[in-house]
């Protein structure tokens, strides 16, 4: 066997009291494409920052092609020929594509030289690889998938061997995500080696020949990928076995619960952000809209909710016209909940206990109090009732809001929103940096709320939540809706109207 | 009026005036596209004109006097850089606190020093910085008419000369060279130049420093060039002024300097009409004075549109996203 491209050695690092790598040793083969998988917070992406210099290990040792190194920065990893994909890209957006490659690897004091070689040899890059990408154009305004492709091609400028990339597709459609996937499997092909972090089982499935899995700060399990399952690295993951598989029956839809009709909100650049959606909810349903994130979805949902005043259309909820006048409290009341996209800035106040996260925008019903009283026991109370019901964990009502992980923090919301019992649920990205197991009940939750005959109207990126979950599926690009299908529909199908592609119905 | 509006001498009067200014900008401009909000720009001026007047006065050698007085300005800047890049403080409230220091100090140790009440004795000539004359342009003062205007251009203090060639020295170091090229990065993600392997804090250290040295060359030419002595509060603003032009500039360098002239240019008219008459009523010195910093509110809130500062501005570095 040859040397391997990386050898991880008991590596250990701790965050003050939180344990975020324990003695973790991980081999990965030169020339392949190397999956790393865990929920959220099992320390992968910690364990990546200290292979690129950015986190320091407090014990352990780095190997790169069988010998030891000492990576304390940056640009220790990057002279390692060890490049970064981040989550989060690491790019000025006021620059050129040119100017951001070359950003660190200037090579003289003055840019002219090294800007002119950039651009024959990103023309290179780009006719190898597949990646063209215009050099003079501005980063910032490029899409999130070219901007992809320019941290990419700046590893490999960089002169990169083996590259990290984290949560990759977070940002990209699933065509962009299948080009990101070709692009790989010929960088393996010419002999680069890919770590490719993910929480997304199926990728891992599609293109990584090994696969190691992470939980909770220790590296639990290696698999060859050929050799292993969806649903046993599921359980590695987890540590127990989860339903992946949504079990939900046929819908049976009743009255029309929410109408949206030819709705148009235009931002303050007077662009159409949703642009003529009209849809309909009705009871005992889920709907769901797909669509890469930034399409319109988040300014539909604002509107509904009553966030947000609609330049024109209607919305009407239970047979009555609410656009142009509501306010979100007085649609709560009237039976329409709200989980909102954004949990950290929306959902609840991370500042706050959660009781009193629990009770947002329920603070002034009777039973909480009289007038502007607020009975702090009855509001711990019905808290820990309502975290008793969803399964949160820690159950301890005064303990802050931020202290309690993604998928507890969507529970805690998804409590406070389903206990008013209402007539239509509005949700945004559900399980957006929930683990597994939190996923499986959410989903659990939403159903059993669907057969109980509400209206469900769901938005997720995540496609194969929305094609899980929904009795109807609505595509959104641009602001406008591009199709709709049920359940059964294709994926190929529904990734092509997410890009903006509309054919006919699919052959 | 308009005698005074576009007479010759109200241009080179100009050209004086708005030099601490471009000073000034510069300073800010190198500080705050690094990412370093800059408020203590009116502060390291000040101490830098006391520090000139003070050695001066003592040494009797401009050059001296500059080379103490950029010391100083650095000293602050580097209090500045240690509250805001290593202990992430607030950049306002470290600046603010530059600026009251300055002036508290100024005033005492001038006190102390010189016994006139926080004044400076006035310098001797040969504490004065050269004067530099434009070759053969005494030949053009005799053309009639446009003579004397061409011919503001010399006779000014060489540190007039410095600031105007600093502008370019800016521009072109900011867009061609590699440390320009990281700086402007590092105003606007600090995260990308980090995973560049680029240490942030050595380069927003180097901003604070241009930007120490800058202000000492303003303060310098503001007590010793243009006033021939210091007096407290004597910066008056400008540093503030300076900023107002900086983001009237949208953080350029040659916008800077035009700015900056339009600011000189109105403080210079300002400085002339003292005494000015509307008819038989006399027109209150303060309404004059104010000029300037009536234009700078009516521009800031008005004339400009939309302006955006290196994103990153104003916010500490730390490693966690």
């Amino acid at each position: 066997m040859t040397t391997p491209a990386i050898e991880l050695i008991h590596i250990d690092k701790r965050f003050g009291p939180v344990h975020a790598n324990k003695d973790v040793t991980l081999s990965v083969g030169q020339g392949s494409i190397h999956g790393i998988i865990g929920e959220n917070g099992a320390g992968k992406s910690t364990l990546m920052s200290i292979l690129f210099g950015f986190y320091a290990a407090d014990s352990g040792e780095i190997r790169v092609k069988g010998q030891p190194v000492k990576i304390k920065s940056s640009s220790d990893a990057i002279a390692q020929g060890i490049g970064m994909v981040h989550q989060h890209f690491m790019l000025v957006d006021p620059f050129t594509v040119l100017e951001n490659v070359v950003l660190g690897v200037e090579g003289g004091a003055l840019i002219g030289p090294a800007l002119a070689k950039a651009r024959s040899e990103l023309k290179r890059l780009a006719d190898d690889y597949d990646m063209q990408v215009n050099p003079d154009a501005i980063v910032g305004e490029l899409p999130v998938g070219l901007q992809q492709r320019v941290e990419i091609l700046k590893a490999l400028y960089k002169g990169a061997d083996v590259l990290i990339l984290d949560e990759p597709t977070g940002v990209l459609t699933p065509d962009e995500a299948d080009h990101l996937f070709r692009i790989l499997g010929t960088l393996r092909d010419q002999g680069k080696t890919v770590i490719l972090i993910t929480h997304k089982l199926r990728e891992i499935m599609a293109i990584t020949d090994h696969v190691s899995v992470m939980r909770r700060g220790e590296l639990v399990a290696n698999f060859e990928t050929k050799d292993t399952s969806v649903d046993e690295l599921a359980e590695a993951m987890v540590g127990r076995s989860v339903l992946l598989h949504v079990e939900k029956g046929k819908a049976t839809p009743g009255e029309m619960v929410l109408e949206v009709k030819d709705l148009v909100w235009r931002d303050s650049k007077n662009v159409a952000r949703v642009d003529h959606v009209s849809f309909s909810v009705r009871k005992g349903e889920i709907v769901g809209i797909a669509g890469v994130s930034g399409n319109g979805q988040s300014e539909l949902l604002d509107c509904i909710a009553g966030i947000t005043k609609p330049t024109s259309g209607e919305i009407i909820f239970e047979g009555k016209s609410i656009g142009q006048l509501a306010d979100p409290r007085h649609l709560r009341e009237e039976g329409l909940a709200h989980v909102p996209e954004d949990r950290q800035h929306r959902g609840l106040i991370t500042a706050f206990d959660a009781s009193e996260s629990s009770i947002l925008g329920w603070q002034f019903e009777e039973e909480l109090g009289h007038g502007f009283r607020l009975n702090r026991k009855k509001v711990v109370e019905s808290c820990l009732r309502e975290m008793k019901e969803f399964d949160v964990r820690p159950a301890n009502p005064l303990l802050k809001s931020a202290k309690f992980s993604g998928g507890n923090q969507q529970k805690i919301i998804l409590a406070r929103e389903m206990s008013s019992n209402p007539d239509l649920l509005i949700i945004g990205q559900p399980t957006r940096g929930v683990d597994i197991g939190a996923i499986e009940f959410i989903h659990k939750r939403i159903i059993e709320l669907r057969d109980a005959g509400k209206a469900i109207l769901l938005v997720s990126v995540e496609l194969d939540e929305i094609r899980s979950l929904s009795d109807r599926i609505i595509v959104m690009f641009a602001g406008k809706v591009m199709g709709e299908r049920d359940s059964s529909a294709d994926e190929r199908d529904i990734g092509l109207l997410m890009a903006g592609v509309q054919k006919g119905v699919a052959a | 009026m308009l005698d005074i509006l576009l007479s010759a001498e109200t241009l080179s009067s100009t050209i004086r005036m708005s030099v601490p200014l471009i000073f000034a900008c510069l300073a800010g401009l190198w500080s705050e596209r690094s990412g370093i909000v800059d408020i203590g720009l009116e502060g390291k001026m000040l101490a830098a004109a006391f520090t000139a007047a003070a050695a001066g006065a003592y040494l009797g050698s401009p050059w001296l006097a500059l080379l103490l007085a950029i010391g100083v300005s650095i000293l602050f800047s580097l209090v500045h850089g240690y509250a805001a890049i290593n202990q992430r403080g607030n950049q306002v409230v470290s600046g603010v606190a530059i600026n009251m220091l300055a002036a508290g100090l100024a005033v005492v140790l001038g006190n102390e020093w010189f016994k006139e009440g926080g004044r400076t004795p006035p310098l001797p000539p040969e504490a004065q910085f050269p004067v530099f004359h434009m070759p053969g342009f005494s030949a053009i003062q005799s053309i009639p008419v446009i003579g004397p205007y061409i011919n503001v251009l010399s006779g000014h203090s060489v540190l007039v000369y410095v600031a105007f060639a600093l502008v370019p020295l800016s521009a072109w170091g900011l867009a061609k060279t590699r440390f320009g090229l990281r700086l402007r990065a590092v105003g606007e993600n600090p995260h990308a130049v980090d995973t560049a392997g680029i240490s942030v804090t050595k380069l927003r250290y180097q901003a604070i420093l241009i930007a120490g040295v800058l202000c000492g060359f303003a303060g310098t030419y503001l007590s010793v060039a243009l006033q021939g002595s210091f007096v407290r509060d004597m910066t008056a603003g400008r540093g503030f002024m300076a900023l107002a032009a900086l983001i009237f500039a949208n953080w350029r360098a040659w916008p800077s300097m035009w700015a900056c002239l339009l600011f000189g240019y109105l403080q210079a008219v300002g400085l002339r009409m003292q005494g000015f008459k509307i008819g038989a009523v006399e027109i209150p010195v303060q309404f004059i004075n104010m000029l300037p910093y009536v234009m700078t509110v009516v521009l800031l809130a008005g004339f400009i549109g939309k302006s955006t500062p290196p994103r990153a501005s104003g916010t500490p570095y730390t490693k966690d996203r």
